[in-house]
């Protein structure tokens, strides 16, 4: 515990970016109980009020509180981002471990399937599957499409990963006394892969996310959903920008930039945890 | 005879969170013209890390913290850093570790030879340059047309002739070779090392040879220096080293020899290497002396003459 | 090099795009309706304002994919299609062909992302390298912190910010679209100055992103390349330390940077849709964003084709180039 407080204070990415978190973590907690988060609606109050005491927000041209729909919202995104990134990286995990393990055709196959998945161009697939699904998507469906891409990543990096350190010789060693296969992975090579699972984690979530928010910009994500992204395609097809109405983007800009700045320096922390040699140089 | 290479209380660190590491710790020997001096001992001990620090090269969290070194009469640390880069290699060359990539993989050989030339101001010709490139080359028994070639093209052993041929390329006084054969396999670890033994016999330089080795050593070195958690434990002509080794770590050391004639490498003795940054105290190694008495745990021995000629760290040597 | 080498890797390309248009031809036949038909249908019963085209488009349809014909003698025509650039009608846009809105809005794409991602690649590399180069000025180190934080931001907020800022409070820039409203597209000063000014906001954007993402890449490289052994031998042999930092660090770091931007040169034409539809830019993006949600299928297929042609293209010049920068690769060998 004493250590773990001495590395936070050296490693001030990690503390940096695990504060900004937990801010967005308070502000959703606490949001709830100091608004009803059924203003997230549309119609709910009056519409276009800049910021004041009663909608600290103000509110869109909807009639949606924007207060409300940060704090509905903002749980929403991470959500999604949540569940592709879990998926992604879960299903990337396995992947990764049977085609390091095992070599021969199981790595050439996933592998290959992974290099060529990565050239592929994301975002064009993830719309012709987001336009493609017909009566729009619920925020889970959201999710599943944006996990459908983000394995890919997580298998290529977490198999180089698993490779260069089964030529550390843990493994070699546990073999030789005598482990089996799956043992030897989940004992010898786990607890040294698991600080760089938690970046490539974080980093699929953070993609994930990015990924999300670009397909509701482009009006692809849950209509009536008041997500982060959703907030912004109304932002931009109301022209809130040329209209003057700054409130509006200014709300979800903040919080989305938060998140990411949240995330990304939560893997630059981890990663320095994972990768000493960064570190030095630094 | 005058010292070519004189290190005096050569003390190197490498900071820590956790506290400093002394990886080389008040060492000092005198290095005399054209000898073969070796360095043995278990791997942490600090061999490769005394002789980067000859070199200065010691990077951060690395520094050097005290001592002295002096390459014929001129004292290293007073020197700034653009002589110092001129004294690297035309004073003391390293031959590096035969890792297999100790040359750069992009560039044709004869390049890698031109840089050195041209960063240490001599301005030569295309033709002059082939010319010196081919002469070297041969020197270790390579073929002209190496020089054109990329280093993935060559062997293991031609590519670490190469390095030695680059180090030897002007001339320098005292040559120092880290495990230079390390990684080849072993019939071709003998030529390498009969290579380089040749062109320091020619150039007349010293040499010291890091290595695990005491075969190769025994037939390389004259005098052998035996490192013990970053400490020179004892420092001896090889023969004597061999038949009447007088620290007690260098005599369980030649005694885990199966037989020096079937050049074993160091079989390792009883006991874990002690971790460098938590030291026993008084001399490091009673943990796993066989001889240690009480006064080993308290009182750190000096390096003593214990015969002629011959030095160690251990009170009852 | 060798001719045969740079044949075979020619040849491969024509593969990927003959691949392409297989996959074009066929995966609708698949799905066993025909979305083309379905959709004209749909239409001329909307009465919509394709009306007038429609019949004639139905022919053209009808004749150029016969349904009388066996399916290969359609496939035959379809390839004779492709290799001559004809993508048929587009559906939403009629009389226009697919080929011809492609064609206008191509440049414009490659114009504004090329550039920006040649642009953010060479600033970002070298930064990137400097920043891990123990030499570079100290105040360098202050530089991380910002391109970092621009790094994790997604390009388009950072271009709303701008957007803002720029166009909005002090309205240096233009807002929206690629030029201004009734210039007439000329090789004028004055329309390339109009272009370049529209260009700049999208451009900036970009780049602020995109830069920081390439310095990161490049330091992490540069970290890994300096404790090799070839980079501590270099500094053993006295060299000096810019010798080191560009023949032996940078030379050998640059190379997945260049595999890097190869493969970012080849997404460009699918990267634009966010950059272009927020910035109301007239590239491939917007026609694309178009054609998806008017689910104009001709349309699709010749930007899907087109991308995918670009992208096996951004690979051709990789491997034609990539072993003239690194000597391990042969083009014998692999
Ligand atoms: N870059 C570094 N950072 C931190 N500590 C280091 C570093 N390099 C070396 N050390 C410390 O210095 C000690 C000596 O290392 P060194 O490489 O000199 O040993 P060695 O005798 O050459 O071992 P080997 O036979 O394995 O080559 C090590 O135990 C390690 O604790
Ligand atoms: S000083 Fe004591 S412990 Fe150290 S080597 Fe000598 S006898 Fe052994
Ligand atoms: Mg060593």
């Amino acid at each position: 515990m004493q250590g773990l407080l001495r590395y936070f204070r050296r490693n001030l990415s990690l503390v940096v970016g695990s504060a900004m978190l937990l801010f967005l973590l308070a502000f959703i907690v606490i949001g709830h109980f100091i608004v009803d988060v059924e203003d997230a609606r549309a119609l709910s109050v009056r519409p276009l009020q800049p910021p004041s005491w009663r909608y600290p927000f103000g509110t869109d041209r909807q009639g949606r509180d924007l207060l409300a729909v940060m704090v509905a919202g903002t749980p929403l995104t991470l959500q999604i981002g949540f569940i592709a990134g879990i998926l992604g990286v879960g299903i990337g995990t396995v992947l990764a471990f049977v085609a390091a393990y095992y070599r021969g055709w199981a790595d050439t196959i996933i592998r290959g399937i992974a290099d060529i998945g990565l050239t592929v161009p994301g975002l064009l697939v993830l719309i012709i599957i987001a336009v493609g699904i017909p009566g729009g998507l619920s925020v889970n469906q959201m999710a599943l499409v944006v996990a459908s891409l983000a394995w890919l990543n997580p298998t290529r990096t977490i198999r180089a990963q698993v490779l260069s350190l089964r030529e550390r010789g843990y493994v070699e060693i546990a073999r030789m006394s005598g482990m089996s296969g799956p043992a030897i992975i989940v004992l010898e090579l786990m607890p040294n892969l698991l600080p760089y699972l938690a970046a490539t984690l974080v980093n699929a979530v953070s993609g994930a996310i990015l990924a999300s928010i670009g397909l509701e910009v482009l009006g692809l994500g849950p209509i009536d959903a008041p997500t982060l992204g959703m907030t912004l395609y109304w932002v931009n097809f109301n022209a809130a920008m040329i209209n003057g109405w700054w409130w509006w983007w200014l709300a979800p800009t903040t919080i989305i930039v938060l998140v990411f700045l949240g995330l990304f320096f939560v893997t630059v922390g981890l990663d320095e945890y994972a990768n000493p040699r960064l570190r030095r140089s630094a | 005879m005058n010292a070519i290479l004189k290190v005096e209380g050569l003390k190197v660190e490498f900071d820590h969170p956790l506290g400093a590491v002394k990886a080389v710790d008040d060492v000092s020997f005198a290095l005399q013209p054209g000898e073969r001096l070796g360095l043995a001992g278990e791997s942490g001990s600090g061999k490769s890390t005394m002789a980067l620090s000859l070199l200065r090269m010691i990077k951060p969290p690395g520094r050097i913290t005290a001592g002295r070194v002096s390459l014929d009469g001129t004292e290293l640390s007073a020197l700034d850093h653009e002589a110092m880069r001129h004294l690297r290699l035309a004073g003391i060359a390293m031959v590096p570790q035969g890792s297999m990539n100790s040359l750069n993989p992009v560039i044709r050989i004869k390049a890698q030879f031109a840089d050195a030339f041209r960063d240490h101001g001599l301005k030569l010709s295309s033709a002059e340059l082939d010319a010196r490139v081919a002469e070297l080359l041969r020197t270790v028994g390579l073929r002209p047309h190496v020089a054109d070639l990329y280093p993935h093209e060559l062997s293991g052993g031609m590519k670490q002739r190469a390095c030695i041929a680059i180090a030897i390329c002007l001339r320098p006084k005292v040559i120092i070779a880290d495990e230079p054969t390390s990684a080849l396999d072993v019939v071709v670890q003998r030529q390498v090392m009969e290579t380089l033994a040749r062109v320091q016999r020619d150039l007349g330089c010293a040499i010291i040879l890091v290595g695990h080795d005491m075969g190769l050593m025994a037939q390389f070195v004259d005098r052998l220096g035996v490192m013990y958690a970053g400490r020179l434990v004892e420092l001896a002509p090889i023969a004597e080293i061999i038949t009447r080794p007088r620290h007690p770590y260098t005599q369980a050391l030649i005694s885990s020899l199966p037989s020096l004639e079937k050049r074993g490498a160091m079989q390792g003795i009883p006991g874990l290497a002690p971790l460098l940054r938590d030291l026993p105290p008084g001399c490091a190694f009673h943990p796993r002396c066989p001889r240690a008495e009480a006064r080993c745990t308290t009182e750190k021995p000096a390096v003593r003459e214990v015969a002629p000629n011959q030095q160690a760290a251990c009170h009852f040597a | 090099m060798h001719l045969i080498d740079i044949l075979r890797r020619c040849g491969v390309f024509v593969l990927i795009v003959w691949l392409a248009a297989s996959l074009n031809f066929f995966l609708p036949k698949l799905s066993g309706q025909d979305p083309v038909r379905t959709k004209l249908l749909q239409q001329a019963q909307l009465g919509g304002y394709v009306q007038q085209g429609i019949d004639e488009m139905v022919k053209v349809y009808e004749t150029r994919f016969g349904l009388d014909r066996p399916l290969w003698q359609q496939y035959l025509s379809y390839l004779g299609d492709v290799v001559r650039g004809d993508f048929n009608f587009s559906i939403a846009n009629y009389p226009r062909t697919v080929w011809d809105m492609i064609a206008e809005s191509i440049p414009w794409t490659v114009g504004l992302l090329g550039m920006t991602t040649l642009l953010s690649f060479v600033i970002g590399t070298i930064l990137g390298a400097l920043l891990a180069w123990p030499r570079a000025p100290r105040w360098m180190a202050w530089l991380m912190p910002p391109l970092w934080a621009l790094h994790a931001i997604p390009f388009f907020l950072l271009g709303l910010i701008l957007m803002y800022l720029l166009a909005f409070q002090v309205q240096w820039l233009p807002i929206f679209g690629g030029y201004s409203m009734g210039a007439v597209p000329s090789l004028s000063v004055a329309f390339v100055l109009d272009i370049i000014r529209h260009a700049t906001l999208p451009a900036l954007s970009i780049i602020l992103v995109a830069v920081g993402g390439w310095a990161l890449s490049m330091r992490g490289m540069m970290v890994t390349t300096m404790g090799e052994d070839y980079v501590v031998f270099a500094e053993g042999k006295g060299l000096r330390s810019l010798t080191i930092f560009s023949r032996y660090c940078l030379r050998n770091a640059i190379l997945p940077q260049i595999t890097a931007l190869a493969l970012a040169l080849g997404q460009i034409l699918s990267g634009a849709v966010l950059v272009e539809v927020i910035f109301g830019y007239p590239g491939i993006g917007t026609l694309l964003y178009q054609a998806i949600r008017e689910n104009d299928h001709f349309l699709i297929q010749g930007i899907v084709f087109t991308v995918i042609v670009s992208l096996g293209l951004a690979t051709l010049l990789l491997d034609l180039v990539y072993p003239l920068l690194d000597p391990r690769i042969s083009y014998r060998r692999t």
